[in-house]
C-alpha cells in the first residue's frame, strides 16, 4: 500500500516553526559539515591510523585503527582495516581502492575525499576555512538559541518529555510521526547532544590537534588524554555526525520530506489538526 | 486516515537518496581546488584568519607542552629528505661537520658564521617536547641546542627584519628547472619564543643525518615542516617575496599554509 507522502487540505494549518537564524545556522552547519567530512577524510589519509596517548607508536602498540594495503602470498593486493588488532578485509573500500591498474593504496577512497587524489596541502585548506564556518555558525547558534527562546522553548526537554519518552520511543520504532509545531522527545535530545556534545567535542579535539593551540590552553590536549586520543576522538565523533546525518535523513523521508524541507527552508510547517 | 507516511520502498530511496549525495561529492567535482584559484584564495583566506587569533591568544611566552624522560618511548621519527646526497653536505658529513658554519645574514648589523664548537659554546636549551606531522602522527623527543633569540641578539637585527629565513642543505626536488632544496621561515615573534632553538642534540646524542644533523630548528608551538632540518643560513628578511615562489618555504610553495600552528 502507498500513501501519499503529503496529505493536503484545510485541516492541516501551517504554522510557523523554524525561526530565520534556526534556519540559516542549519543550512550552514550543512554545508560546512559536508566539506569538513570529506576533507577530514582527505586529511585522515596522509596517516591513516588512529592512536591513544600523547604519540603516535613506532615502535610501540598504541594502535585504535590502521587502514592498509598489503599482498597476499599469490601477489595479489589487498586492502585492509584494522581495529583494535581486528583485521578486515576492506579491498575496494578502504586500504586499497580504485579500478583495476588504478587501484592505489589509500585509507579512504577517491569518491569520499576532496580532493579525490591525495593532496593533503588542499585538504587542509578546505578543511580550515569550513571549520571557521562551521565553529561561528555554533557560536552564533547558541548565543542566538539563548536570546530568542528557541533553546528553552525548543531543545532543552521538560518533564512532560521524559514521561513521553517510552511512547515516543514506540512511535520512532513503527514510523508513526506526528506532525506537531515542537519537537517529540527523541529529537530534542537527538539535536541537543548533537549541538551541545558532539559538535562542541569534534571542535574541541580539533583544537587540540593544534601545536598553538596547545600552548594557549596547556590542558586541552591533556583533558582528551593526549594529542593522538584528541585525533581519534575527532575522528569518532565524525562516525557519530555521519550517523545522525543518515537517520536525520531517513527520518526526513519518513516524516514526509516536502513538509519537513519546507520548514527548514521556509519555516512553515504543516502540523497535524491536532498538533498546533 | 493512518500518519504513516513511510513504506519500506520510501525507506531505501531515501538512504539511496543520501549515499548518492555523497558520492557526487567526490569523484573529482572539486578537484580544481587543488590549483591555484580565486576560490582557493578565498578558502585560504582563513589560514590568514588563524595565524592573527592565534598569535592574538598565544601571548610571546606561551610555552609548548613539556614532558619528562619517560615519555620518550622511541627514536624520533624522521620524515622528508633523511639522507641527503648532495655532494656538499657528503663532504662536510664526511669532516663530521669541522667546516661547516651558520651563516647568519640579511638585515642584520653584524652578520656571522658560527662553528658548531661556537654555538655549543653559547648557553643551550634542553626540552622534550612533541612533534607535530602535519600528516597527522606525533613523536616525543628530547631536543638540546642554543635558543635563535641568543644567535639574533649576536648579530643585532635591523628594525626592518620582520621574518627569519632558513636556508637548507638538502635538495628537496629535482626538476627541470634545476633542483630545489628545502627552505622554510617564521616570524620573529616564533624565532624569539623561548623554546625556538637551534638544536645540535637528541635524546642526548648528537643530532643524527636523518633528524637534521648538524643543525635543525624546533619551533614548538607549530608543526613539523616549520622545523627545516640541514641548516646552512639564517637570513633576517623583511618579506619573502622573492624566494621559490614567494610563498616563504618549500611546502609552502607547493601549497601548504605559511603557518603551521594548526
Amino acid at each position: 500500500m502507498t500513501i501519499p507522502l503529503e496529505i493536503g487540505g484545510e485541516r492541516r494549518p501551517l504554522v510557523y516553526r523554524q525561526r530565520l537564524w534556526t534556519r540559516i545556522t542549519h543550512w550552514v552547519w550543512a554545508i560546512a559539515l559536508f566539506f569538513l567530512l570529506l576533507s577530514g577524510l582527505q586529511i585522515f589519509n596522509a596517516h591513516p591510523m588512529l592512536y591513544v596517548g600523547e604519540q603516535s607508536g613506532f615502535n610501540f602498540n598504541n594502535e585504535v585503527l590502521a587502514l592498509g594495503a598489503d599482498e597476499t602470498v599469490d601477489g595479489k593486493s589487498v586492502g585492509f582495516a584494522r581495529i583494535f588488532g581486528h583485521r578486515i578485509d576492506t579491498t575496494g573500500v578502504l586500504g586499497l581502492s580504485g579500478k583495476g591498474e588504478e587501484a592505489a593504496a589509500r585509507g579512504f577512497p577517491s569518491w569520499a575525499t576532496i580532493p579525490s587524489y591525495q593532496d593533503l596541502a588542499t585538504g587542509r585548506v578546505v578543511h580550515f576555512f569550513f571549520a571557521w564556518l562551521f565553529v561561528l555558525a555554533l557560536v552564533g547558534w547558541l548565543v542566538g538559541s539563548l536570546i530568542n527562546g528557541h533553546f528553552k522553548r525548543d531543545i532543552a526537554p521538560r518533564s512532560a518529555d521524559f514521561r513521553n519518552l517510552p511512547r515516543d520511543i514506540a512511535d520512532h520504532a513503527r514510523l508513526r510521526f506526528h506532525h506537531r509545531r515542537d519537537y517529540n522527545t527523541l529529537q530534542k535530545i537527538t539535536y541537543g547532544v548533537v549541538l551541545l556534545v558532539i559538535m562542541p567535542t569534534i571542535i574541541l579535539t580539533g583544537l587540540a590537534m593544534s601545536p598553538t593551540m596547545d600552548a594557549v590552553v596547556p590542558f586541552l590536549a591533556d583533558m582528551f588524554g593526549g594529542r593522538q586520543t584528541a585525533r581519534t576522538i575527532h575522528f569518532a565523533m565524525m562516525l557519530l555526525l555521519v550517523g545522525f546525518f543518515i537517520v536525520h535523513i531517513v527520518m526526513i523521508f519518513a516524516a514526509g520530506p516536502l513538509n519537513e524541507l519546507r520548514s527548514i527552508i521556509t519555516g512553515w510547517y504543516r502540523v497535524d489538526p491536532e498538533g498546533v | 486516515m493512518t500518519r504513516l507516511a513511510l513504506s519500506r520502498r520510501h525507506l531505501l530511496t531515501s538512504a539511496a537518496i543520501g549515499g548518492a549525495g555523497l558520492v557526487l561529492s567526490g569523484c573529482n567535482v572539486f578537484d580544481g581546488l587543488g590549483g591555484d584559484s580565486t576560490v582557493r584564495r578565498i578558502l585560504a583566506s582563513a589560514n590568514d584568519v588563524t595565524y592573527r587569533v592565534q598569535r592574538l591568544l598565544a601571548h610571546s611566552d606561551a610555552l609548548a607542552e613539556e614532558f619528562t624522560k619517560a615519555d620518550i618511548r622511541q627514536p624520533q621519527r624522521p620524515n622528508g629528505v633523511t639522507s641527503p646526497d648532495d655532494e656538499g653536505y657528503k663532504s662536510l658529513l664526511a669532516n663530521g661537520f669541522a667546516d661547516w658554519r651558520l651563516e647568519v645574514s640579511g638585515l642584520v648589523e653584524k652578520p656571522l658564521a658560527l662553528s658548531l664548537a661556537q654555538l655549543q659554546a653559547m648557553p643551550s636549551r634542553t626540552q622534550i617536547t612533541r612533534h607535530d606531522c602535519v600528516e597527522g602522527w606525533s613523536c616525543i623527543a628530547k631536543w638540546t641546542g642554543v635558543p635563535l633569540s641568543l644567535v639574533l641578539d649576536e648579530t643585532k637585527p635591523k628594525p626592518q627584519a620582520r621574518y627569519v629565513m632558513f636556508h637548507c642543505m638538502d635538495t628537496i626536488e629535482r626538476g627541470l628547472d634545476g633542483d630545489i632544496k628545502y627552505y622554510g621561515s617564521i616570524d620573529l615573534a616564533d624565532a624569539r619564543h623561548r623554546q625556538t632553538i637551534l638544536a645540535y642534540g637528541m635524546n642526548g646524542r648528537p643530532l643524527p643525518v636523518e633528524n637534521g644533523a648538524p643543525l635543525r630548528v624546533r619551533v614548538e608551538r607549530q608543526l613539523g615542516y616549520k622545523m627545516p632540518k640541514y641548516l646552512r643560513k639564517i637570513e633576517l628578511v623583511d618579506s619573502f617575496s622573492r624566494f621559490g615562489t614567494g610563498r616563504g618555504g618549500y611546502w609552502e610553495d607547493n601549497g601548504y599554509d605559511w603557518f603551521g600552528g594548526i
